[in-house]
């Protein structure tokens, strides 16, 4: 647990889980869900501007992988690697944003502050910090809902999936203090 | 006399550094949003924030609609040469129906009054008028209908402008907290060679960084290194104001210390003082900082205006540097 914003920490057996899991599926599935979101979102890539082609690492501290996302227009590419390799294979990078994963979903899903969250050090920033403010920004315009997102690649079933998986994890992040779905004001 | 009429509600003016920010505002209560276009014409011109002409004028209908109006902060000083960039934003502005324009460069204000004189324009902070002689002059001279006030001045030097004035007054009441002479300050353009005056952005992130460094946490501007936390404390601010240095055999926040400024429980007194509208500082913040904000100063100006107690506190967590000042408006210093 965070001692400032009270962020809760992704659970150690669940994460134990999630450890051996083939990451050749995640990384399509990911895949697919970026590149509909880059065909149907330009206006995510007018706010990112150049820095649409940086490499950005998103390390969910509490997660056994850590992403790579190069969010660009013609090419996006999200990958993911196991937290155990070593820097080398991670290739290189423009900017590492580091928290746990309740807090980074907050943010995407625009419940927490990502100002504050660093002022409370809650998450870490390294590198280029222009192209970090850029992607804050652009993603916090686009009201990113992930359960949506990850519901329309299951076609027509897609939509009774998203209302029952919205009421779940509408309770479950009430009760666990994680923002699972978009914060609606 | 223009000031505010007497038992008026208090104005509630809110940041939008996006749409999805506009709309949060004006869902969470805002009288009005002010946002800027995406270039050095406003004193936000940070990656990624900001309108283009197409998202401001759905914007504006969109507030429209809801009963908010839309201010255009169009901020900084033209640069000799390039002027027209600034027009053009003007001109844009006029034609998208915006509320107001928030103005602070002489040239653009007579731009404005010549070529829109139905645009109803307000002073900018970063014009830094700080007495009833100063105002007086840009509402004779380009019919400035409101003034921000910088945030240098006590409570009783805003009663004692708004006794001498025929204009409106708005006052910051929440947000980071300036306490240069604001459009004058160059701390930025020494350490960068960029600044909010003229490129619209104070300490830019393409110089700012951040990195751990023997348990410390380390945050550089261009060459000079700001500040060094341990493990625990709240992250530095990226401006030189704000800063940790030594000097004079002692190490400390020589100009100020990192804190926002929180004027909740000081909205009796401001409408006392005969104040028109109070501002929430912070475009360059996400949404969810927007909704929160808006809707708790909501709160405070309904109490306020109802004669209830008014609730406070509640926005430290939001807070650069986790702290909270009344800033000049109880002012210990000079």
């Amino acid at each position: 647990m965070s001692e400032v914003q009270g962020i809760p920490l992704f659970p150690e057996p669940l994460r134990f889980l999630l450890r051996p899991l083939p990451l050749f599926p995640l990384r399509l599935a990911l895949n697919r869900v970026v590149a509909r979101f880059a065909a149907e979102r330009p206006a995510i890539f007018r706010r990112l501007g150049s820095h649409a082609e940086k490499v950005y690492l998103i390390d969910a501290v509490d997660l056994p992988f850590i992403f790579r996302l190069r969010p660009s227009a013609e090419r996006p590419s999200i990958d993911l690697c196991r937290r155990a390799v070593s820097g080398a294979r991670l290739g290189p990078w423009d900017a590492r944003i580091a928290g746990p994963l309740a807090a980074l979903l907050g943010m995407i899903h625009g419940s927490f502050d990502g100002d504050a969250l660093f002022f409370s050090r809650d998450i870490v920033v390294e590198g280029d910090t222009e192209a970090v403010l850029a992607l804050r920004n652009a993603l916090d315009d686009a009201e990113i809902d992930l359960l949506s997102e990850a519901a329309r690649l299951l076609g027509p079933a897609g939509g009774v999936v998203e209302r029952v998986g919205r009421g779940v994890l509408s309770e479950a992040g009430r009760l666990t203090g994680v923002s699972l779905v978009r914060a609606e004001s | 006399m223009e000031g505010r009429r007497e038992g008026a509600r208090l104005e509630l003016v809110c940041p939008a550094g996006t749409p999805a920010a506009l709309r949060a505002a004006v869902e969470a209560g805002a009288d009005c949003v002010y946002c800027g276009f995406r270039d050095e014409t406003n004193a936000r011109n940070f990656p990624g924030l900001n309108f283009s002409p197409e998202e401001l004028a759905e914007s504006i209908d969109y507030a429209h609609e809801r009963g908010a109006r839309v201010l255009v902060a169009i901020n900084t000083f033209p640069r000799a040469g390039a002027e027209e960039i600034w027009h053009r934003a003007v001109d844009t502005a006029a034609q998208l129906r915006a509320d107001a324009v928030i103005l602070a460069d002489m040239g653009l204000l007579a731009y404005t009054a010549e070529r829109h004189p139905d645009l109803r324009r307000h002073l900018s902070v970063q014009a830094a008028a700080a007495n009833a002689q100063a105002i007086e002059f840009y509402v004779e001279a380009f019919g400035v209908r409101r003034v921000v006030l910088p945030r240098v001045l006590t409570v009783q030097e805003i009663a004692a402008i708004n006794a001498a004035v025929s204009c409106e007054t708005e006052v910051f009441v929440f947000g980071g907290l300036c306490v240069m002479a604001e459009g004058r300050c160059a701390l930025s353009s020494y350490a960068t060679g960029k600044s909010p005056n003229m490129h619209g952005v104070c300490s830019p992130a393409s110089h700012v960084r951040y990195q751990e460094e023997d348990g410390e946490l380390v945050s550089r501007l261009g060459n000079f290194t700001i500040d060094r936390v341990p493990a625990g404390e709240p992250a530095p601010y990226p401006t030189l104001c704000k800063g940790c240095f030594s000097a004079g055999g002692k190490r400390g926040h020589v100009f100020e210390d990192p804190v926002s400024l929180d004027a909740a429980t000081l909205l009796p007194q401001l409408a006392e003082a005969g104040v028109t509208a109070l501002k929430i500082e912070g475009r360059q913040r996400s949404r969810s900082y927007t909704q929160a904000v808006v809707a708790s100063f909501r709160r405070a100006v309904d109490a306020q205006a109802e004669g209830r107690a008014i609730p406070a506190g509640e926005l430290r967590r939001l807070s650069e540097g986790q702290t909270t000042t009344a800033g000049a408006y109880r002012k210990t210093w000079r």
